[in-house]
């Protein structure tokens, strides 16, 4: 596990996300971080219906639903919870935590 | 086959045949109509005076049922002679029909008081469809409209003229209004009730001329008063159509003389309706006039049925938007007679009961309706009211809500308007399985009238549907269980500011994307812009104030107030497409331009560079006022619909409503702008604007009902501000004008808004002007973004690299 120093906590306000760019030590695919108000969470900045930017979705407790087709996704699983049918797709997430204000996202060193 | 005749192509007798038709199908059908009309509602003929409905939506039977039936419809004929001994009916042009039956639904006559200067113009009745179309032409906003007659037929004249914009004035014979139906009380309740909403009502004035010169310009009273006129309806009573009757040798009094089963002193002749006279009654109300059809029709078609055994007079109307039911007897004086009253004058409520013996004998209720039920049940039963002295006039706590439909028969009317009763609907809920109101309006027609019997419909659709879901008892989401109505009570008592303090005193604490957004318009709407913000509640279309898009780039719409640019704007637009690659520009159907495919880091540089404030093309807010050329150029134009229009749209922009809101104006009836499908359209004529809401022209379309007629262009922007707020203050969030419209109808919309006590006006306007206030162009944000607003994150390991 390697943890990438990403930015301020004070870039992601309470209960929003915010997408980050993708860099060399980062996956291909950008992340989004959000601010559940208690602690932050990282996750795939896509969603599996449509590849949605989820960073811009409505934050309702560990939930985010997608800004263009309202699928929810919880973000500590990845899972689809609505619609159900949707429940056999993830979302890849990814461990975060906080270091005198600084945020960190912790990155396998052998990617899946 | 029998050859059956009717004279009168009218409610009461095509409803008589409608009857017949059910029975047997082997009669030789005739119909004559002295209108040109096919049959119509007249009942709503004031609702085609207030421009709620157009001719061909109170049309009862088209043209079509009169084919498909077999029947012959001789329109504008008239019968000039019966003759009963050789059976014929003869036209005005001599030709004569044979009859083996005939049916008299000749109906009546206004009756127009011979004074001195009634042939004058512009001096109207009110009975039919072409009355009705002449006094819509000579209608126009401040022209003075003398109604004769403080009746039920004259109030509603009263009522039609003001919606189209006249200065009315009612003038009555009598020192009580509707004193057939109402006491004085009940009378003065209804009076203040018609001044508050800017009506004069001059009681006790005989009316002994008419003023002018060719054109009526005043009236005299007994007594010298005069006062002055443009147009005057006459409204003072009807009289039975029975000449004709009369001249055939047929037995007449006041009206035609008939037995239990319609027949009159000829065994083959029968007569129905208003022109009738039953035990020396002569009815006018239309639920009686039904009942005397059906006994009609089974004693035309041979049946066995019982025949017409008089009917309880009563009366459920709203009168501009006040609600008044009078039932029974109401005589002031008798042996034995008791009443019970109640009466509270700031709410313009007033009850009263006659009783007899304790038993229900007449009552009389204006301003609120709802038991009206109860009473007709109680004069039809005759029951002893001793166990019920106590709640005469209000219900007994936890009553059953059900019980009042339970105990209604099924033959009993529901809709008066559609004759719809309470088995056709029932029969509609089991068989077609309707299980919404607009549901059953569609499939039996109930409620599409006056609106009187929504409640009852409803109750109705609770008690046997088991689908039924009551619109006002939806909550928004499973995160917290209220109405929208209630979180708007608890947001204003508690003091409540941002959507988060309400999810966590009343909610789940959490929240979705569902009930967010609701509660962040709630708070928003209520507190006047004077909340707490929390952008984390809103869409991201209101986070990043542009419109996302499948690829999650945003379309960028700048603002052109009335659809009007410059070439400078033109040009600033297509500098930016090109600097920022946008991929389409497009004219969108609202007059302006969208710049697709923008990116989000881009957003404020391209406001910043386009100038132009939001067009707030993302929100369920203020999108647009769209206009036509009007009179600045166009060679048709009556009112300068650009300058009204840029003029509405600054007032307006910047605001959230519950759902999107556009709307337009017109310079003339021709309606290029299409204002009669926006949510508030300005149609602008000769000297006067109309102001029309609730349009749509999206998945349904749905004409806009008019709200009022007015004057001036002010006028007209403060009448659109005014609904505009009540809108905002009333709708649920997600609900737009045209099913609010719906929901409420446009009679309790006029009473709440237009025709409101002044305060209640002023303070609409208050809190609208208050929220304008505390409104900015949100693109502005771009000078002092929120925390990573539009940016994308760079990791820290990327800048130290």
């Amino acid at each position: 596990m390697k943890w990438i120093r990403i930015t301020e906590t004070e870039n992601i306000p309470p209960r929003e996300g915010r997408v980050i760019a993708a860099g060399k030590e980062l996956p291909a695919d950008p992340i989004a971080i959000f601010n559940l108000g208690d602690r932050f969470v990282a996750i795939e900045n896509r969603c599996p219906h449509g590849g949605g930017p989820l960073a811009d979705g409505i934050v309702g407790g560990a939930t985010v639903t997608c800004p263009l087709h309202n699928w929810r996704i919880c973000l500590d699983s990845g899972r689809v919870s609505q619609p159900c049918d949707g429940a056999a797709s993830t979302v890849r997430t990814f461990p975060v935590r906080v270091d005198e204000g600084v945020l960190l996202v912790g990155i396998s060193e052998t990617p899946r | 086959m029998n050859k059956l005749v009717l004279i009168g192509n009218g409610m009461a007798g095509v409803a008589c045949i409608e009857q017949i038709l059910k029975f047997r199908q082997d009669f030789d059908i005739t119909i004559f109509g002295d209108e040109t009309h096919v049959n119509y509602n007249r009942i709503l003929l004031s609702s085609v005076l207030a421009g709620e409905k157009s001719s061909s939506d109170i049309v009862l039977n088209s043209i079509e049922w009169y084919q498909t039936n077999g029947i012959r419809a001789r329109l504008g004929v008239a019968i000039r002679e019966i003759d009963q001994a050789r059976k014929v009916v003869i036209d005005q042009d001599g030709n004569e029909t044979e009859f083996d039956q005939l049916i008299i639904a000749t109906g009546s006559s206004p009756f127009v008081p011979q004074v001195e200067g009634v042939n004058k113009e512009n001096i109207h009745v009110f009975r039919t469809l072409d009355d009705t179309r002449a006094l819509l032409e000579k209608s126009a906003p401040g022209a003075k409209a003398v109604v004769i007659g403080g009746g039920l037929l004259g109030l509603e004249a009263a009522r039609g003229l003001q919606v189209q914009g006249c200065d009315v004035s009612v003038v009555h014979l009598m020192d009580t209004l509707m004193e057939r139906q109402l006491d004085p009380a009940g009378g003065a309740c209804l009076q203040r009730k018609m001044e508050e909403l800017g009506v004069r009502v001059l009681l006790g004035r005989k009316t002994e001329a008419f003023l002018g010169n060719g054109h009526v310009q005043g009236l005299r009273f007994a007594g010298g008063e005069e006062i002055g006129a443009d147009l005057v309806v006459v409204a003072a009573g009807i009289r039975p159509n029975a000449q004709l009757a009369r001249e055939a040798g047929l037995k007449v009094n006041r009206g035609i003389v008939v037995n239990d089963f319609m027949q009159t002193s000829h065994p083959d002749i029968y007569a129905v309706g208003e022109c009738a006279e039953h035990n020396g009654m002569v009815y006018g109300l239309v639920a009686p006039l039904y009942e005397q059809g059906k006994a009609l029709a089974a004693a035309v078609a041979g049946r066995t049925a019982p025949g017409f055994s008089g009917a309880n007079l009563s009366t459920k109307l709203k009168i501009m938007g006040v609600d008044v039911f009078s039932a029974g007897s109401i005589e002031e004086q008798g042996e034995g007679l008791e009443t019970v009253r109640y009466e509270d004058p700031s709410q313009g409520v007033y009850k009263r009961v006659f009783l007899r013996n304790n038993r229900l004998v007449g009552a009389i209720l204006v301003g609120d309706t709802t038991d009206d039920r109860k009473y007709l049940e109680w004069l039809r039963s005759g029951e002893d009211l001793s166990a019920h002295r106590r709640h005469l006039l209000f219900p007994p706590p936890m009553a059953d809500a059900g019980s009042d439909v339970a105990a209604m028969a099924d033959s009993e009317t529901v809709c008066g308007c559609m004759g719809v009763t309470k088995g056709e609907i029932v029969h509609a809920i089991h068989e077609h399985g309707v299980s919404t109101l607009a549901q059953l309006k569609d499939r039996t027609r109930a409620s599409t009238g006056c609106g009187s019997c929504a409640g009852t419909c409803s109750s109705i659709l609770r008690a046997v549907s088991p689908d039924f879901e009551d619109e006002s008892r939806k909550t928004i989401c499973g995160c917290l269980p209220f109405t929208q109505e209630q979180l708007r009570t608890m947001i204003r008592t508690q003091k409540l500011r941002s959507p988060q303090d309400v999810l966590d005193i009343y909610g789940n604490g959490e929240g979705c994307a569902v009930c967010k957004p609701a509660l962040s318009y709630l708070v928003d709407v209520t507190w006047c812009g004077d909340h707490h913000e929390d952008r984390s509640a809103r869409f991201i279309n209101d986070r990043v104030h542009a419109n996302i898009q499948k690829d999650g780039t945003f379309s960028v719409v700048p603002r052109m107030r009335g659809g009007v640019t410059t070439p400078a704007e033109l040009r600033r637009i297509a500098d930016v497409a090109e600097k920022y690659k946008v991929p389409l520009v497009k004219v969108t159907g609202s007059q302006r331009l969208d710049l697709l495919g923008v990116r989000k880091e881009d957003l404020p540089a391209v406001w910043e560079e386009l100038g132009m404030p939001s067009g707030q093309a993302y929100t369920k807010g203020v999108r647009m006022v769209k206009t036509c050329v009007g009179n600045q150029f166009c060679r048709f134009g009556t009112q300068d619909a650009i300058s009204a229009g840029v003029e509405l749209e600054t007032r307006l922009e910047n605001l959230y409503t519950p759902h999107k809101f556009k709307l337009a104006v017109v310079g003339c009836p021709r309606n290029c702008a299409e204002a009669t499908v926006k949510d508030v359209g300005l149609i602008g004529q000769e000297g006067s604007w109309q102001i029309v809401v609730g349009g749509a022209a999206g998945k349904g379309v749905r004409k806009a009902d008019l709200l009022t007629t007015v004057e001036t262009t002010e006028e007209a922007l403060e009448a659109s501000e005014v609904f505009f707020q009540y809108y905002r203050e009333n709708a649920n969030y997600l609900e737009r004008s045209y099913d609010f419209v719906e929901r409420l109808g446009i009679e309790k919309i006029r009473k709440e808004t237009i025709y409101a006590a002044p305060e209640v006006r002023q303070a609409l306007l208050d809190r609208l002007r208050k929220s304008k206030d505390k409104s900015y162009d949100a693109w502005l944000e771009r000078l002092a973004p929120r925390p990573s607003q539009f940016v994308t994150i760079q990791p820290m390991e990327h800048q130290t690299v």
